[in-house]
């Protein structure tokens, strides 16, 4: 046979690099995917016991207020009404988001358009470090300083969801300032030289084009905040006070899926419908982040879309 | 017979950093008419357009020496207002750019930020800037539509109308036909031709049939200087200079 036509029969080395190097990557990819499998599977798995196997209703279980899983009730059902951390999850969550976003743009604002140098030299590194900052540390000065400082003003412990939303609101004010920033640079310069040369001044320039066109990539970043705010765990046990109870406002004692969760873990034993309950909050936990992810990658598709 | 000159330039030199980018340029527009800055790439001849409204200002190394006046008035004098200056004096750039807006939101924007609110005045801009753009048949059933859905000859002609709606005398386009095919560029030309009555419009071009096509008056650039500006057909049958003569002929550029 001829030399060329017995190269062509047979794949040349260049391909078979092409397919080993396919494979590796493919087999990273399943090994990830394998795992986040895994884990919902092993959460859900627990997590719907206390409904199947410990016969929980659903609605019961979202919707009442008394949270101790070692009582059981009048009628002999144990009490699992997580509502509690519901409420105090969503509403710490919520709150630093509002208090964050606004100062988070502002910041952006100034980092990207007023003063790019000052920007990029001193703030940027200021933000980048409070990333860094471990949450326990966060969780200490929140307990050391906010705390107090609620006691003193609003009277009783001090701990509570409004203790919770300052220390969050610190935690994630980073994150969302660095995306905002993010999103304002990526937008088109030629935007705001149109908007200047139709005789726009430079604060209409930012809030009726830079802001508008940003406004996907603010969204996603204050979406990215609360999923942060939604699973921080230590920072906020260290100060929402931990007590199961429907907080009556922002200053009474409080807790979150994530604080009962990491307070109460060590302390059952698997397979009881204490660990259970427990599991079910997890399970939880897990699907809100999914729906951020979610609502994340929708906000994200509307912005390509105009 | 002598027409009003409505931008004047006298010695318009403009440094960025230590270089000179704009070596003393003299030279004066007048009214209703088509001037076209012709010359190679880095002549200089947008940077001298930028300066017209003071674009130049957002770039903070650059800094220009000179006099230019819009009807008498310095633009360079600390009182004058940079959005009144540059409601008066509108410009095209070479890529159209118009907002992620609506159509519609793209043509107001300029009569937005005046704090135009009657619904009325905005409908009525946007028919007569559209039309002036010769795109409001096209455009006419999808107003609020996004712009961006638009083909690029067809955003710039909105990109026109919104300059137009603002109602300036001046229009600087720079390049305004280089990124576009040569359909949407031969319309846009037609437009310029009907828009000389109203407006008095400086078009910098790579293109020279363009410039000779449509301008009344020529000026070319070569390395940060104005070597010669006269009217369009004396530059193109019987240029002065022998710089001039070798662009235009091709034999450099």
């Amino acid at each position: 046979m001829d030399p060329i036509r017995e190269a062509m029969l047979h794949p040349s080395r260049s391909a078979r690099l092409e397919r080993r190097g396919k494979l590796i990557s493919f087999l990273c990819i399943a090994l990830i995917v394998l795992v986040v499998v895994a884990i919902f599977a092993f959460v859900a798995w627990h997590g719907l016991a206390t409904f199947f196997e410990n016969k929980i209703n659903l609605w019961d279980f979202l919707s009442k207020s008394v949270w101790s899983p070692a009582v059981k009730d009048a009628h002999g059902n144990p009490e699992v009404g997580a509502l509690p951390m519901i409420v105090g999850s969503f509403g710490v969550t919520f709150l630093s988001a509002i208090v964050a976003t606004p100062i988070a743009v502002g910041a952006a604002i100034f980092m990207t358009e007023i003063s790019p140098r000052w920007g990029s030299k001193v703030l940027q590194p200021v933000i980048e470090l409070l990333v860094g900052i471990p949450s326990v540390v966060y969780g200490f000065i929140g307990l050391s300083v906010v705390v107090p400082v609620i006691r003193h003003v609003f009277g009783g412990t001090g701990f509570g969801i409004l203790a919770g939303t300052f220390v969050l609101f610190v935690m994630i004010l980073p994150t969302v300032t660095s995306m905002a920033v993010d999103a304002l640079k990526a937008v088109p310069r030629h935007y705001r030289e149109a908007s200047l040369a139709l005789g726009g001044t430079r604060w209409q320039t930012i809030y009726r084009v830079v802001l508008r066109a940003g406004m996907p990539g603010i969204l996603t970043g204050v979406v990215f905040g609360m999923a942060r705010a939604f699973g921080e765990a230590l920072a906020v046990q260290m100060v929402i006070g931990n007590a199961s109870l429907l907080p009556q406002n922002l200053v009474s004692p409080a807790s979150t899926l994530t604080s009962v969760l990491t307070s109460g873990i060590g302390n059952t034993v698997m397979g009881s419908l204490e660990n259970n309950a427990l599991w079910s909050l997890a399970l939880l936990l897990l699907l809100m982040s999914l729906a951020f992810n979610l609502v994340i990658r929708w906000i994200g598709k509307k912005g390509e879309m105009k | 017979m002598a027409k009003t000159k409505v931008i004047t330039s006298e010695n318009v030199k403009l440094h960025y950093g230590d270089f000179e980018a704009l070596h003393g340029i003299n030279l004066d527009f007048a009214e209703h008419e088509i001037t076209a800055l012709i010359g190679p790439s880095g002549c200089g001849k947008s940077t001298y357009l930028r300066c017209l409204n003071r674009m130049n200002d957002l770039i903070p190394t650059a800094r220009v020496e000179g006099d230019i006046r819009l009807r008498g008035q310095d633009i360079y004098a600390p009182s004058q207002d940079v959005v009144q200056l540059r409601k008066s004096v509108g410009m095209v750039f070479q890529q159209p750019n118009p907002f992620p807006f609506s159509i519609y939101e793209n043509v107001v924007y300029g009569l937005r930020l005046a704090g135009v609110k009657d619904r009325a005045v905005l409908d009525e801009a946007v028919e007569t800037s559209l039309q002036q753009a010769a795109i409001w048949d096209e455009v006419k059933d999808k107003l609020h539509e996004s712009a961006l859905s638009l083909s690029g000859g067809q955003q710039q002609r909105v990109v026109i109308g919104r300059v137009l709606a603002v109602k300036p005398e001046v229009i600087l386009m720079d390049e305004p036909t280089s990124a576009l095919d040569p359909i949407s560029s031969s319309q846009i030309e037609n437009m310029l031709l009907a828009l000389r009555h109203d407006y008095t419009i400086i078009l910098v071009t790579h293109n020279m049939h363009q410039a000779s096509r449509i301008s009344d008056k020529t000026a070319f650039f070569l390395q940060g200087r104005l070597v010669e500006a006269a009217p369009t057909k004396q530059i193109f049958l019987n240029p002065a200079e022998k710089e001039t003569e070798d662009y235009i002929t091709g034999r450099f550029g």
